[in-house]
């Protein structure tokens, strides 16, 4: 699915990085969340969301057209992928990590975020 | 491997610098589980009888539980422990946030710190990169002001700890802070820092959490969530978290008010959840895992000042506002503020500043001893205090070693209504009504403190019930099921169901507010660290911790036993002036009955000291020590 948010309802909870980490490493690591919350305390006390609004812009900078969309999600095909790290660098949100055989991920619209958040500040765009 | 741990304890020398980091032995988690378990379990062996709490030999120590940082509600839970400067006893206390998590991203379920640094200094720990790093330009900084300085400079990703001026200057009541509003806030752990030179304590761990069955451990998680949106206190509690207590506890006549003279207090309509959402909130705040985020993250406007505060909480309502007597929100929530950036706990501070108040009142101390004129319900004289004790000036001084401290320096018969036992001030709620929650202030570990037995339920309406579904249903008829008798079994049951919570390393409020169910942990502790332990067993953890927090005070404490478990006379003695329980007081002599049947019923003897029978029995009477060296 493809994401939209409410961020002035976000808690701060980090529910969604801990699950986007379960769901497509199976590891219990919110570091390689592929998006982000990012607190901005004292002053003026509110959470915001850095997420893949699938934008498409990793898939252009790309040198060998290796991010692909499929019906409106970016994903990253590893057999073309020389891992040159281009796309990473490219993401206007910062929400690209590296993973464990160090290839580029990226939010791949698994939707559990959205499906899991206790606020409803991550949801399912609508169409 | 022990799956859901990540896996080691780190050991910090200040006095070196040097650090090392082992496993975990077999026999503490097998035994003590975490948290607050390894918390007692290694102050217990490592501390020597007549330790002083503010000396180098002190530790300070911290720890998540297994269930720290996984997939499940309410997973962000820390303890920290030290023999406490204010009770010279056991001392521990609990924060949410995120930086256990991070704790264990890094690598560690457990840091030790040990000895005392030259000069002021941040403790950095970078994943397996440890560093202790002087930097006087943090002194005198407040505990909110400390953090922003440090995630400016090393980076938001860091989970940061800090300590105010008044765990600086070794305040008896200064509290750990983190998160900007988050607190450990009792029993004095942040003068311990404070003696220690530690200003702060960042983590950044980026590493990830070993999981027995990750599948099945991520399912049962995402379903433990669904379970806690389905329940109706979702919706209803968490607009209001703690502070939904407020107009309750003064309908039932158990709100702390003008220093304990009184338990209902007449502007609470102003000072509760409602007025919260209604004047200051902003954010919807909550911990690592929270579904439901209870901290409210506001901007609270007075004629004193302006400030960002978390809060306030029931307990800072209850003893800044009630006990204080400041009639609005606003001001409550500055008065927090103030204590928030000295690095005070809320809970004592608030009843410090009434028994100043309440002294003055009665001519017990002077103006020219105080500096000024000072009354119970003014904002202003309230921060005069709190700054003078977190600065330790005048009548500050004694003011900062606790209520116990001070009514000794001050004479004059105040002892009486020093509202306190063994030292650590009382907590938010009156109980001249409430013989099974008087019994819980009486028999707390850590001193006068509600987070262990929270009786209060039994004593209103003789249920369980979850505190959303007891607020909905009000009260039952005649106020105030006030028998003594059939309390001490609730009390003895809570005392080991809710600080398993602190050992699990998670939060009890999902289970204590809306009713989730104590089963789902068991499951999931299950497929996390692929050890099957039912919760009764569980229970039974707790019950051997709470022996050997016991058995602490009686080492450390010379003459320690039955005389360190009774109320000040004014709870015995005085009746509640005003209000739905006005005239109630419970006498000593009933709460001589109830501690029998309690001592009986713990396995302890007449002095309340644990029998060697006990002991054994919790495999406690064997002179072993828990080894950490690697």
């Amino acid at each position: 699915m493809k994401l939209a948010t409410q961020e002035e309802l976000c808690s701060g909870c980090s529910v969604c990085r801990v699950v986007c980490t379960l769901e497509n490493f199976k590891a219990v690591q919110p570091a390689r969340a592929l998006l982000k919350i990012r607190g901005e305390f004292p002053d003026p006390g509110v959470y915001k969301i850095q997420y893949c609004t699938q934008c498409g812009v990793c898939a252009g900078a790309c040198p060998e057209e290796a991010i692909v969309d499929h019906n409106g999600i970016y994903l990253v095909d590893k057999n073309r992928c020389t891992q040159c790290m281009i796309c990473l660098e490219s993401c206007p949100f910062e929400v690209m990590i590296t993973d464990d055989a160090g290839y580029p991920a990226k939010c791949t619209g698994c939707g559990k975020c959205a499906e899991l958040c206790p606020r409803e500040a991550i949801l399912e765009a609508e169409a | 491997m022990q799956y859901g741990y990540a896996g080691k304890i780190l050991k910090i020398n200040l006095n070196s610098g040097d650090y090392s980091a082992g496993s975990i032995p077999k026999e503490l988690s097998d035994q003590y589980l975490g948290g607050r378990g390894f918390v007692a379990r290694i102050l217990y062996d490592r501390l020597k009888p007549g330790t002083d709490p503010l000396s180098e030999d002190n530790l300070v120590v911290v720890a998540t539980g297994p269930l720290s940082g996984h997939l499940l509600p309410g997973s962000g839970k820390t303890h920290f422990g030290a023999l406490s400067p204010a009770t010279g006893g056991y001392g521990d206390s609990n924060l949410g946030g995120h930086f256990g998590p991070n704790l264990k991203y890094a690598g560690y379920d457990c840091l030790i710190i040990e000895g005392a640094a030259e000069k002021l200094s941040t403790v950095i720990i970078d994943d397996d990169k440890i560093r202790v790093v002087e930097d006087e330009s943090l002194r005198g900084k407040g505990a909110i002001e400390a953090e922003k300085a440090l995630k400016t400079r090393l980076g938001d990703d860091f989970q940061i700890i800090t300590t105010g001026p008044a765990g600086e200057n070794e305040v008896a009541f200064a509290c750990i802070s983190h998160d900007f509003g988050r607190q450990a806030g009792r029993t004095g752990i942040a003068a311990v820092l404070g003696s220690k030179n530690v200003k702060a304590v960042a983590v950044r761990g980026t590493g990830a959490l070993p999981v027995y069955d990750s599948a099945g451990a991520q399912k049962k998680g995402e379903e433990m969530y669904r379970v806690c949106y389905s329940k109706p206190g979702f919706k209803t509690w968490t607009p209001y978290g703690t502070a939904s207590l407020t107009d309750w506890a003064n309908e039932v006549g158990a709100f702390p008010t003008r220093n304990f003279q009184s338990s209902y207090f007449e502007f609470h309509h102003a000072i509760n959840g409602q007025a919260i959402r209604d004047h200051l909130l902003v954010t919807e705040k909550g911990c690592f895992g929270c579904p439901t985020p209870c901290g409210k993250y506001g901007l609270a406007e007075t004629t004193v000042g302006k400030a960002y505060v978390e809060g306030p909480e029931y307990e800072s309502i209850a003893t800044l506002g009630g006990s204080c007597c400041l009639e609005s929100i606003e001001e409550v929530a500055y008065a927090n503020y103030v204590c928030d950036q000295l690095g005070l706990d809320t809970i004592s501070a608030g009843v410090v500043v009434s028994f100043a108040f309440e002294c003055y009142e009665k001519k017990v101390i002077t103006k020219e001893e105080v500096g000024r004129d000072i009354s119970f319900g003014s904002l202003e004289d309230v921060i005069y205090l709190l700054e003078k004790i977190a600065a330790r000036e005048g009548i500050g001084e004694p003011l900062s070693k606790g209520v116990k401290h001070a009514a000794a320096v001050f004479g004059g018969g105040s002892e009486k209504y020093a509202i306190q036992v063994k030292g650590l001030e009382w907590s938010g709620y009156e109980c001249r009504n409430a013989p099974g929650m008087m019994l819980s202030y009486m028999t707390a570990d850590v001193g006068a403190h509600h987070n262990r037995s929270w009786a209060l339920g039994y004593d209103i309406s003789e249920s369980d019930a979850d505190v959303s579904a007891l607020i909905s249903a009000g009260t039952s008829g005649e106020l105030g099921v006030a028998t003594p008798e059939g309390k001490v079994d609730h009390v003895i049951s809570m005392q080991h169901s809710r600080p398993l919570f602190d050992a699990l390393g998670i939060c009890r409020l999902q289970t204590q507010e809306i009713g989730f169910e104590t089963e789902h942990y068991e499951e999931v502790f299950e497929l996390i660290t692929g050890r099957r332990v039912s919760w009764e067993a569980m229970i039974g953890i707790s019950e051997r911790i709470w022996h050997l927090t016991r058995l602490f005070n009686v080492k450390h404490i010379e003459g320690f036993g039955r005389e360190y478990d009774y109320p000040p006379r004014r709870l015995t003695e005085d009746p509640v002036t005003t209000g739905p329980n006005k005239g109630r007081f419970i006498k000593r002599e009933i709460l001589d009955r109830m501690l029998d049947e309690y001592y009986e019923k713990r396995g302890w003897d007449k002095n309340g000291v644990p029998t060697e029978e006990t002991l054994e029995r919790w495999n406690l009477n064997n002179g072993q020590v828990v080894d950490l060296r690697w």
